[in-house]
């Protein structure tokens, strides 16, 4: 059945071939940043780059959560932990699909021979309070990325609308691999398996999001960061009030794979981190004026 | 005659919006164009390009322009507001019979200029239901970027610009078959060119391809394919060089329930369920690839057999861990699911439920244990929320609690307590599902009618019209013996809004809702299938001449009666008549029929046979025709006059008996 291009890249080589090539449309190659997200859209670089005048180009990995998808490492795509790989260009180019494709071709996926589709798709981050329109692009009936021309962040309409893709990587690299278990992905070519470094995270991680998380240390940590939050940006100090609200948003993910959230008090912690990123976004799009 | 043709190229377009932007197309270039007279309109809609093309005079013809203004003693505003409107000049104006007048003559002018004038702001304007700006659009939006426009006349480019895109004769073929820019000289060398550039513009054509497409492969391995319009015109609308293949399904699926594999490749993948030569499901499925691979599709087959394996896996998993707990012992759960923060939990809904089906079943006749089936039927019926299949598959609420039910009866109200989801769903049948379900329908009504969650004009978030609907079609399509205003307890809001939908179903499937108000109006009717056999006995005589002469007589009767009654102060309806004082054949004769029909009719209508009625109600007919041509009903004496107007009083009574004719509207003839 092996029908791609044996044996197919690496876990880390398609991560260099994405660097490589984004580098070479002018993309800044950032490193993750320094915190715990639920996606890579919640990097600064994206998030706040997004708003203001000036154009940006930028390219990462960045290390996501999401706790309530934790498996124990016991199911072979579901994981609390995976890589997104993000790519923002402000504004988007009129060549934004050309070059996506032609990323895809590089990783080892011929559109001539794999069937690429762009399929309707509106992103929406309620918690950012963000929103845009454009696909999930497919391979052969499978969703590998997500693309998006951003509308509003913070709730701020953009100035300039960017084109941003989201990679999973993970679930890319198993097609391209071929392999039906995540934690059976070569992550180099020299042996790693994706599970010898992941399967013990997924199981320890999966038994503290789920069991052992302390939720009353969690509660009291939001309304800290939502406070720090607030006084940061009375201060006027854009980066580090947004650290608190990426803070919050993870906590609240926390608290909500805890099980200890209810729906009605489920919608209130989505309004605060919201409230917190409109805040941010205010006076970082005011800061780029000056 | 000029021909006419537009391209709109974008990146993809979803596949919902097409049809409708092609729609909006021609609409614009129907009336922005009408004095180019447009005809033969050709649309085509795809994933990228929306076009038109249409025939057009060369020129706008001549006209004299005449409109009438305000008075010429108007207030100053109300003339400029008309010189405003017409952008004419105070001295175009001209005094004629005491108003303003405008004259002009409108040159002819050629369509190149007036496509020029009015396509830029129209099509900038073309409704989307959703749009965006991009990189370099400015403000300009669209559904997704716009890249490319064609708009030719006669084969030359009219040049015009649309947010970032100015026109052009260029085109983009296949997005991965062919790389070359396309020159277009008109419409059937844009077809042809984009065929030889692996594009099917034409969505009719590509539509019939895919289904040939189908009927080949399928052929060949004796499958059936499960027939689905909508899916094949989503499919349509998701590729421009369809290729049909064909994948299997791996056999430990295959003890799945169908529902949950053709959800999945339905609606997560769009692809299309099989049967074999039996009927049964087969083990394999058909999609349409964007694509013609070099390998034959057989990596893309494999790709979409893995995506398909990956879903099952889950669906398995979920389906073996399910069927270990009972639905019984999940209905603990349910009472930490809240169904609405004002009314309560899910756990409260369902023994509200229960206890509402048991008491429907019981009125509809059904025996204590048949009774005591619905009781336990509407107590489970929300157990699946709990289950891992239907949080994996929402849409499959009550069919997944259908499978997962110990005992068949109790299986299949649950399967079906949510029917009918739409217009073209099925309803329940026999006494325990109607009865589940319409507990459902009720319970959901009531408590959210009381919550305040009514539906506004804007929205019906808790899908309380499709209740209602699903409750009148549910007594009316199973003819359930039933009476509303029991059915709805104290709860009278709930029974207008079922009504109001009767009302707004009958309407819009083409039915005389007058008649319903008129056959209403006669008498408050609170069992619907007593109530539509009336009105279809009311329908059916209207449509006969002897039907329609009664219901002229009726409003001519009434008429005068309501006139004379004006007139005496006194209702006749009722009032003393002698038939002593009959003196003309023609009103003892309608005398004599009244009797014999009053008697008649009210035999008829107790029996709730109303063909019956109509027939003696038929008998009235030309005895009061010869009344209305031989008497005149103000006689100059004041007796004779009194009890003719009784007489006609009571002919009205009688006719009202049926229907409250006056809410008729009068068609055809005599109008």
């Amino acid at each position: 059945m092996n029908t791609q291009n044996p044996p197919g890249l690496s876990f880390q080589d398609m991560i260099l071939t994405l660097h490589h090539f984004w580098a070479q449309q002018g993309c800044a190659i950032l490193q993750p940043y320094d915190m715990e997200m639920g996606a890579g859209t919640f990097h600064p670089a994206t998030t706040l780059r997004a708003l203001g005048p000036k154009p940006w180009a930028a390219a990462y990995v960045q290390p996501s959560r999401r706790p309530s998808d934790g498996r124990y490492g016991e199911n072979p795509n579901r994981l609390q932990h995976y890589y997104q790989y993000q790519v923002i260009i402000k504004p988007s180019p009129a060549n934004a699909q050309e070059l996506l494709l032609e990323s895809y071709r590089l990783i080892g996926l011929d559109p001539l021979r794999h069937d690429f589709r762009f399929v309707e798709d509106d992103w929406e981050s309620p918690t950012l309070g963000a929103w845009g329109l454009g696909w999930e692009v497919w391979c052969d009936g499978m969703e590998v990325g997500q693309f998006t021309y951003f509308q509003q962040v913070g709730g701020i309409a953009v100035e300039l609308p960017s084109f941003e893709m989201t990679y999973g990587l993970e679930r890319l690299a198993m097609y391209v691999q071929n392999v039906e278990r995540v934690y059976d992905l070569r992550f180099n070519n020299a042996g790693t398996l994706y599970g010898d470094i992941f399967l013990r995270a997924e199981q320890e991680y999966s038994a503290h999001n789920f069991e052992y998380a302390n939720t009353t240390m969690l509660m009291r940590h939001f309304t800290d960061a939502e406070a720090e939050c607030a006084s940061l940006v009375a201060a006027n100090l854009a980066l580090p009030a947004y650290d608190q609200c990426i803070k919050a948003s993870h906590l609240f993910n926390l608290l909500d794979a805890r099980g200890v959230i209810s729906v009605t008090e489920r919608a209130s912690y989505i309004g605060k981190v919201r409230n917190l990123a409109k805040a941010c976004a205010e006076i970082w799009v005011a800061g780029e004026r000056v | 005659m000029a021909t006419f043709f537009l391209e709109l190229f974008s990146e993809e377009i979803p596949a919902r919006m097409q049809a409708g932007a092609a729609a909006a197309l021609a609409k614009i270039v129907t009336t922005q164009l009408a004095s180019l007279n447009p005809a033969g309109i050709r649309l085509f809609y795809g994933p990228r390009r929306i076009a038109i093309a249409a025939t057009l005079n060369d020129h706008t013809t001549a006209d004299a322009l005449e409109l009438r203004g305000p008075r010429s003693n108007a207030p100053e505003a109300a003339i400029e507001g008309f010189l405003r409107k017409t952008q004419a000049a105070r001295a175009e104006l001209v005094e004629e019979n005491g108003f303003f007048v405008l004259r002009r003559n409108i040159q002819a002018q050629p369509a190149r200029l007036l496509i020029e004038k009015t396509l830029p702001v129209a099509l900038a304007a073309l409704p989307w239901p959703k749009s965006m700006r991009w990189g370099g659009s400015g403000n300009f939006a669209w559904v997704r970027p716009l890249r490319r426009i064609i708009l030719l006349l006669n084969g030359e480019i009219v040049p015009i610009i649309v947010g970032p895109v100015t026109s052009s004769n260029l085109t983009e073929g296949h997005r991965f078959h062919a790389s070359e820019l396309i020159e277009v000289s008109g419409v059937d060398d844009w077809l042809d060119q984009l065929r030889e550039a692996h594009v099917l513009a034409d969505q009719s054509e590509r539509r019939a391809a895919i289904l040939a497409g189908l009927q080949h492969a399928l052929a060949a391995r004796a499958l059936v394919l499960v027939d689905d319009p909508g899916l094949l015109d989503e499919v349509t609308g998701l590729v421009e060089w369809p290729a049909v293949l064909i994948g299997a399904i791996d056999a430990a699926f295959m003890d799945l329930p169908p529902e949950v594999r053709e959800l999945s490749m339905k609606v997560n993948q769009r692809y299309f369920a099989l049967r074999d030569a039996s009927g049964a499901p087969a083990p394999f499925f058909a999609f349409v690839s964007n694509i013609e691979a070099d390998d034959g599709g057989a990596a893309i087959i494999a790709g979409n057999e893995r995506v398909l394996r990956a879903r099952l896996s889950d669906a398995k998993h979920f389906w073996t861990l399910d069927r270990k707990s009972s639905l019984e012992s999940r209905l603990p759960a349910l009472d930490q699911i809240v169904f609405h923060a004002k009314i309560g939990s899910q756990g409260e809904r369902a023994k509200r439920i229960a206890a509402l089906a048991e008491s429907i079943a019981l009125s509809l006749g059904a025996k204590p244990a048949q009774a005591a089936f619905a009781a336990r039927a509407g107590l489970l019926c929300k157990a699946d929320l709990t289950t891992g299949m239907v949080g994996e598959f929402p849409e499959l609420q009550g069919i997944i609690g259908g499978y997962y039910a110990d005992d068949a009866t109790i299986g299949a109200a649950i399967r079906t307590h949510y029917q009918p989801k739409g217009p073209s769903d099925e309803v329940p049948r026999g006494f325990v599902p109607c009865s589940v379900a319409l507990a459902d329908k009720c319970d959901s009504l009531f408590t959210l009618f009381a919550a305040g969650e009514q539906p506004t004009g804007s929205g019906d978030p808790f899908a309380l019209r499709r209740a209602a609907l699903g409750i009148i079609r549910i007594i009316i399509e199973n003819r359930l013996r039933l009476s509303l205003t029991d059915l709805c307890g104290g709860h009278d809001d709930v029974r207008h809004f079922i009504l109001e939908r009767l009302r707004v179903k009958l309407r819009s499937d083409g039915d005389r809702f007058d008649i319903l108000e008129a056959v209403l109006g006669a008498s408050a009717d609170s069992d619907l299938v007593r109530l539509m056999n009336r009105v279809a006995a009311v329908t059916a005589f209207l449509a006969t001449d002897d039907g329609r002469n009664l219901l002229a007589a009726f409003k001519r009767a009434a008429n005068i009666l309501r006139l004379e009654e004006a007139k005496d102060k006194q209702i006749y309806q009722g009032s003393a008549f002698d038939a002593s004082l009959l003196h003309e054949p023609a009103e003892r004769a309608l005398d004599t029929a009244l009797n014999a029909a009053a008697a008649a009719l009210k035999t008829a209508w107790d029996a709730e046979d109303y063909a019956a009625a109509m027939h003696n109600l038929a008998q009235l007919r030309a005895p009061i025709d010869r009344f209305f041509d031989a008497i005149t009903v103000n006689a100059a004496e004041p007796d004779i006059r009194r009890n003719r107007l009784a007489l006609l009083a009571r002919f009205r009574q009688a006719v009202a008996l049926i229907a409250d004719f006056s809410k008729i509207e009068s068609q055809g003839s005599e109008s």
